[in-house]
């Protein structure tokens, strides 16, 4: 009985991983994307910001590839192959960006501003490489005009996202000028986020017929379209609310990133119920490449007794760094 | 399938082995680093003295940098399976699969969170919780290096698995993980780690005091790290005869390999230098000890030890592994030698001569070379399998295009290199400028006012210092002024 379950329980833990990456690495490479290379005091209180928790936060990655090569090695070895150049121009984004910012940390030299561009180009190099393979993903690795057009616009909304929640966390960590400048990039990034996602959501059901066809047809249509109205709802709440940040003595600073994390999880939710059971949209379902049943089992005992205790201590290191962030100092 | 193109294969071949190279460098110092920055910590609850936390502070800065490089060099790691060795998960993903899968759960998560409270949560944690932090990030890291080299063992002696349809199924995962050779390359690891760090601790310490460094800091640190070389290098030399007795055992073309012995035969010698020729199949320019090869591994002056010609067609390249294998050693007994003198010196004359500490800088990076050389006789060694016996390295690699994995393969050595020389540009920097840190800045507030109860202790590091030092030292608690002054000499 459970054996049968076991993929599609490791589909959800894929999903979650990459909800959890989407959310917490999303801050912090929106941070880096929106670093003012003309304030070197605001910068080093933005990475200041992110300094504690940018290590596990990109772990969330590492977890969503892991389960898709121990779950699905089948459907891993595609995805990989069929996006094989922008993977790697992600991975060198990712790289450039961490070791970026612990030079630039650890050594205070003149290289620092340096170091600060390579963070900012590294950081925008891998949203927008990620925004694009999740465009060449749905689109089911076909090259052609359209689907590159759309995938750049998965780029761009995905760059435009990760600003967004960026912002966000600025409104939620810092104080004063620094605090309005993320309230005015996240309102920014607020309105081309929701531009392409609209773009998305149209072209999208015009590419894959079977989306379409998940969408149109009741009862399930009444829920897909819940999503899109709680979606714009929150939306529209976070952008009132970052037109007029900072609110007297800060009241509900962290109505933008919670309000941004809804909007994530939505999303993922939306395009879950547009491919299930699929683990590449049209091509392969979770059960055709599923390894074997003992190996998922012997991973599974260890997701259930230790997720629950990665959970606690990451709120854990969330709740030690707390409040809003101090001045960059080291130990 | 299409058939692999043999440019692919040789392209990939290389991307991973510079992927793998550049990654363990990293892991290689933090494992063993994590555990002496919690040393350092004990210590500095024990006595209370200022200058462990010093020691700490300077350590934990080189720690967090070394992780970030070994973090994202690690993440490049996780997506080579799935683009360049589809074969490998295809044929024994059921196993690899939920090894890297505990590796990620037990071990990454955990490093990576308790890393944020060790680095930036000092002022906000109770003590107990700081260093219970460092303990977590230690054994997270150890953990990692349990479950990879758990995957890499089984990969030369797997057990514990049926091919259906050939494909492996696991059978036995306590065979799987502790499978042959495991427990050996697992301590040889965590060993080489260790001498790795001490070295790196040892030549960094070195070059500050070179530098002019009066402070205490890198004299602790010092002998922190040639102590623990000492103690290490020995415990290695053993740990490694053993697993080479294991070798011999399961993969006897290895050793043949490792050895230069061609022909099967009894009373080998051990063989100091050589040229092996592999189209001849024989050695030239031969610098022997009669028997000696016997006696190590067999240990019988006249055992038997099989030659290469007993595996033609199944064995690896020769060279790489016979050089490999003599840099490895060659260097552990420099170790040996050096951690040894420099120990003797520092219990007899608690100091250290200019010659002593100029080998040691020498020696700062002489881990990364012993643990890459030691990596590439045990990984050359495996092939031409990728897992011994069940397949083969061609059979695993990529139907890519190889213009695309060249493109790849540039782009990594291009940003591997810059990096490479940033980090250790960056290490020896931070060294210099904490040459020019006054002791007074980082000196602890508590420290004065709970002065009595570490008087003994104060005593005892004094003693293991030079005289000038201790003249430096004492300016301490006069006032900032003369601080200032005595350490501008410093500086300049």
């Amino acid at each position: 009985m459970m054996a049968d379950l076991l993929p599609t329980i490791f589909l959800l833990l894929m999903g979650v991983a990459v909800l959890m990456y989407a959310i917490l690495d999303g801050f912090d490479l929106g941070i880096g994307i929106i670093l003012p290379q003309n304030n070197l005091q605001h910068r080093n209180q933005m990475i200041a910001s992110i300094g504690p928790f940018w290590d596990a936060n990109e772990t969330w990655l590492v977890l969503a590839v892991g389960i898709l090569l121990i779950a699905f090695p089948a459907a891993h070895n595609i995805v990989l192959r069929e996006l094989y150049l922008p993977a790697v121009i992600m991975l060198i984004g990712l790289i450039l960006r961490g070791v970026a910012f612990d030079f630039r940390a650890k050594a205070v030299t003149r290289y620092q501003s340096t170091w600060d561009k390579v963070f900012q180009a590294g950081s925008l190099t891998a949203a927008l490489s990620q925004g694009f393979m999740l465009g060449l993903y749905v689109t089911g690795f076909q090259y052609s005009v359209l689907t590159i057009v759309f995938s750049l616009l998965t780029a761009i909304g995905a760059a435009a996202a990760y600003v967004y929640i960026g912002g966000a966390w600025l409104v939620l960590k810092t104080e004063g000028e620094l605090q309005r400048y993320g309230a005015k990039k996240a309102r920014q990034s607020g309105w081309l986020m929701a531009l392409s996602f609209i773009a998305i959501c149209i072209v999208n059901p015009l590419l894959n017929p079977q989306v379409a066809e998940r969408w149109f047809t009741l009862p399930g249509a009444l829920v897909v379209f819940l999503i899109p109205l709680m979606c714009g709802l929150i939306w529209l709440i976070v952008d009132q609310y970052l037109r007029y940040v900072p609110l007297q003595e800060d009241r509900a600073c962290w109505v933008p990133f919670v309000g941004a994390a809804f909007i994530f999880t939505l999303c993922l939710t939306g395009f879950a119920y547009s491919y299930y059971p699929d683990v590449i949209p049209g091509q392969l379902s979770a059960d055709e490449a599923a390894s074997a049943t003992a190996s998922l089992q012997f991973v599974f005992y260890g997701v259930v007794i230790v997720l629950p205790v990665i959970l606690a201590y990451t709120l854990l290191s969330y709740r030690i760094f707390k409040g809003k962030t101090t001045e960059l100092n080291y130990y | 399938m299409d058939m692999v193109n043999e440019s692919t294969l040789i392209l990939s071949r290389i991307q991973f082995a510079l992927n793998i190279s550049f990654h363990i460098l990293f892991p290689t110092i933090t494992i063993a680093l994590a555990w002496f920055l919690f040393y350092i910590k004990v210590r500095h609850h024990i006595s209370g003295h200022p200058v462990w936390m010093r020691v700490y502070r300077f350590w934990v800065k080189i720690f967090a940098l070394t992780f970030a490089v070994g973090v994202v060099s690690g993440i490049t790691m996780s997506f080579q399976f799935g683009t360049n060795w589809p074969g490998f998960m295809e044929k024994v993903g059921n196993i690899a699969g939920p090894l890297l899968g505990y590796e990620v759960l037990t071990a990454f998560f955990m490093e990576a969170t308790f890393l944020g409270a060790m680095l930036f949560g000092i002022k906000r944690l109770p003590p107990w919780f700081h260093t219970l932090s460092t303990l977590l990030v230690a054994v997270g890291t150890s953990l990692s290096a349990f479950w990879i080299l758990a995957l890499n063992s089984w990969m030369q002696t797997p057990q514990g698995f049926e091919m259906i349809d050939g494909v492996a199924h696991p059978t036995d995962w306590w065979a799987i993980i502790f499978n042959p050779s495991f427990p050996y390359r697992l301590m040889h690891m965590l060993l080489a780690s260790g001498l790795t760090a001490s070295f790196l601790v040892a030549g960094i310490s070195a070059y500050r005091i070179l530098k002019g460094d009066e402070k205490r800091a890198p004299r602790v640190a010092l002998r922190i790290g040639c102590f623990s070389a000492a103690i290490l290098i020995p415990i290695q030399i053993f740990v490694g005869d053993l697993h080479g007795l294991n070798t011999l055992k399961h993969q006897p073309q290895k050793v043949a390999a490792m050895e230069g012995v061609w022909e099967t035969e009894r009373g080998v010698p051990l063989l100091l230098f050589a040229i092996p020729d592999q189209e001849e199949r024989t050695n030239h320019w031969e610098v022997a000890v009669p028997n000696l090869a016997s006696l190590i591994l067999t240990h019988d002056k006249d055992g038997e030890i099989k030659g290469l010609n007993e595996f033609k067609g199944e064995h690896p390249p020769v060279a790489p592994i016979f050089y490999g294998f003599r840099v490895m050693v060659g260097i552990g007994m420099l170790m040996l030698v050096s951690s040894w003198i420099a120990s003797f010196w520092l219990i007899r004359k608690n100091a250290l001569p200019n010659w002593a500490l100029k080998t040691l800088h020498w020696m700062t990076f002489s881990g990364w070379v012993a643990t890459l050389a030691g990596w590439y006789v045990t990984e050359i060694g495996r092939q031409p399998y990728l897992v011994s016996g069940v397949l083969t390295t061609a059979d695993a690699a990529t139907t890519i295009p190889p213009a695309n994995v060249g493109i790849s393969l540039t782009l990594y050595a291009i940003v591997y290199a810059v990096l490479l020389y940033a980090y250790i540009h960056t290490l020896f920097y931070m060294a210099r400028k904490s040459v020019q840190v006054d002791e007074i800045t980082t000196l602890n507030e508590s420290w004065h006012k709970r002065s009595p109860a570490v008087q003994d202790d104060e005593t005892t590091l004094t003693k293991a210092m030079p005289t000038e030092t201790r003249q430096a030292e004492s300016s301490n608690t006069a006032a900032t002024s003369s601080q200032t002054e005595s350490n501008g000499g410093i500086v300049s």
